[in-house]
């Protein structure tokens, strides 16, 4: 299935500077409805920054950020908080709230947000848990959960308002194969049956192919590379080369 | 020209006031911010006709902070009422006034050790509680994660939390008031021979509706000044684990020195203005 015309998210020149250190200087991307936007980078490069912007959680110095028509640097409070309501975001640690237990954790935009009754609310957690194939996790509190279960507790929670973007902070990090597939199969299954638009960053070279429709490249602040994972694959730029040669070089020696 | 000349180390010790000063003022200026916005959050949920906080939410802090405590602040109120008294008759007997002890502890009881220890209970029992809470969530992601959802951070964690503690430190300065002035009583009819009856009496006489009121309103003050403190800190946390460690400490240490600043400004206007 491939990707509308439609534009979802567009940042234009966002430059961002923490003391004297510039931590984006002038980022350009677009990411069309229904896409898997995959932002890849080093560490420490602004990737997770990059989403805190889009959430709304930090204001660039400067640029635009869009959220359909929506420009989210020019908005007041209440309506940022609404236009977080069609954005859902999975974070690298989940954050889930410790004192809740999962159910509760998924339920709580959904009591604080919507007009849904207590009943109905029990039904679209129930839903969302299979989704994630938790049925059985819901009384756990967040301290009884693997990472990966929390991650996808995270997911479920995420979902929980049906949001039509979804970020993702490095998703597969510290999860073993399995549990990283099942996630990377909940980012293309989203994409697929529900036409939500996702962003994911990530450093995990198996899971960004998996999952990308496109892929962008961020480096010293800039955007060096946009396009397709055939494109990545093929491309001559000696930074993203080097970046993926090493990851395949990594893998090699494991084996 | 002779100008005031500094040595380096004079001139070291008054940069470091100089930025201890403006750190103060801008923590301050932080702390005011949080209430704007805390009250503004409050505001715009209200105008989408939605309550601004959950009552359970509420009803579970107020339990925390009324009931948790009251058995320290009986045990502490007790424990000063009764050696206020026993300190107050001795000195007092060397001149024969043993009588004025009813009087001199309940009014200052209720004026001014009720309100002040409820506070200084609070600042070290609750705020501590607050701050490692907030401050472990701020630390775990978990605040962003409410804030980026959209419900909004401060109405949902912080305000629950101010108006327990702004609503139950009233309710507790009176349990003070009344442990207090019953330890001086047993204390007073133990080894200064005053009967429970003119104790009674002279409590009755003495104390007058100015003094309820001043303690009163002293206690409010205290319980908005240790709540916004102690969520101001927690919400402000960096660093991990140590941060929050820090935070709690910094916490308890600012609410009880602002509380008795507090009380001081109180009683200088009191005495001013309501001789």
């Amino acid at each position: 299935m491939s990707a509308t015309t439609e534009k979802l998210v567009e940042m234009r020149g966002v430059k961002l500077q923490f003391a004297d250190k510039a931590i984006l200087d002038g980022v350009d991307f677009t990411v069309l409805a229904q896409e898997v936007l995959v932002i890849m980078g080093l560490s420490g490069g602004g990737k997770s920054t990059l989403l805190s912007i889009l959430m709304g959680l930090l204001k660039p110095n400067a640029g635009a950020v869009f959220f359909k028509d929506k420009d989210l640097t020019q908005l007041s409070r209440p309506e940022l908080n609404e236009v977080r309501t069609h954005i859902g975001m999975v974070y690298q640690n989940a954050a889930l709230i410790s004192s809740m237990n999962v159910r509760e954790n998924i339920g709580l935009p959904l009591r604080e947000l919507s007009s849904k009754n207590d009943g109905e609310i029990e039904s679209i957690i129930d839903q969302k848990l299979e989704l994630v194939g938790l049925k059985d996790a819901g009384d756990k509190l967040p301290s009884e959960l693997s990472g990966g279960m929390q991650k996808r507790v995270g997911l479920a929670r995420a979902l929980a308002l049906e949001p039509e973007l979804v970020l993702f902070d490095e998703p597969s990090a510290g999860l073993d194969p399995i549990n990283s597939k099942l996630i990377d199969d909940l980012i293309i299954q989203l994409r697929e049956k529900q036409k939500v638009t996702s962003i994911v960053v990530t450093h995990e070279m198996d899971s960004a192919f998996a999952v990308a429709t496109r892929m962008a490249f961020l480096q010293d602040g800039k955007i060096i590379l946009e396009g397709t994972p055939g494109e990545f694959r093929h491309s001559e730029n000696p930074t993203v080369s080097k970046f993926l040669s090493s990851y395949s070089e990594h893998e090699q020696s494991k084996e | 020209m002779n100008g005031v000349t500094f040595s380096r180390e004079e001139g070291h010790l008054i940069a470091k006031l100089g930025a201890r000063t403006i750190s103060l003022l801008q923590e301050l200026g932080s702390m005011v911010w949080m209430g704007r916005e805390t009250i503004s959050e409050i505001a715009e949920r209200i105008a989408k006709h939605r309550a601004p906080f959950r009552l359970e939410q509420f009803f579970y802090q107020s339990n925390r902070v009324g009931v948790g405590s009251v058995p320290m602040v009986i045990l502490l109120s007790v424990f000063v009422g009764l050696t206020m008294a026993l300190l107050t008759g001795y000195q007092l007997q060397r001149f024969g006034l043993v009588t004025l002890v009813p009087a001199v502890v309940s009014v200052s009881f209720t004026r001014e050790m009720g309100p002040l220890f409820t506070g200084i209970v609070l600042a070290s029992r609750i705020g501590a509680a607050y701050t490692a809470e907030l401050g472990a969530m701020t630390a775990g992601g978990e605040v962003d994660a409410i804030e980026g959802m959209g419900i909004g951070a401060l109405r949902y964690l912080v305000t629950p939390r101010i108006l327990a503690i702004f609503c139950l430190t009233p309710c507790l300065t009176v349990i003070a008031v009344i442990s207090g002035i019953l330890g001086a009583a047993f204390i007073s009819s133990f080894l200064l021979q005053l009967s429970y009856s003119y104790f009674y009496d002279q409590v009755m006489t003495n104390l007058l509706v100015k003094d309820l009121t001043a303690g009163i309103v002293k206690s409010l003050l205290f319980g908005a000044i240790i709540g916004t403190i102690a969520c101001y800190k927690g919400l402000t946390v960096r660093g991990g684990a140590v941060g929050v460690g820090t935070a709690t400490t910094s916490s308890v240490v600012t609410a009880i020195t602002s509380v008795i600043a507090c009380d001081s400004f109180c009683n200088i206007f009191i005495v001013t203005f309501f001789p």
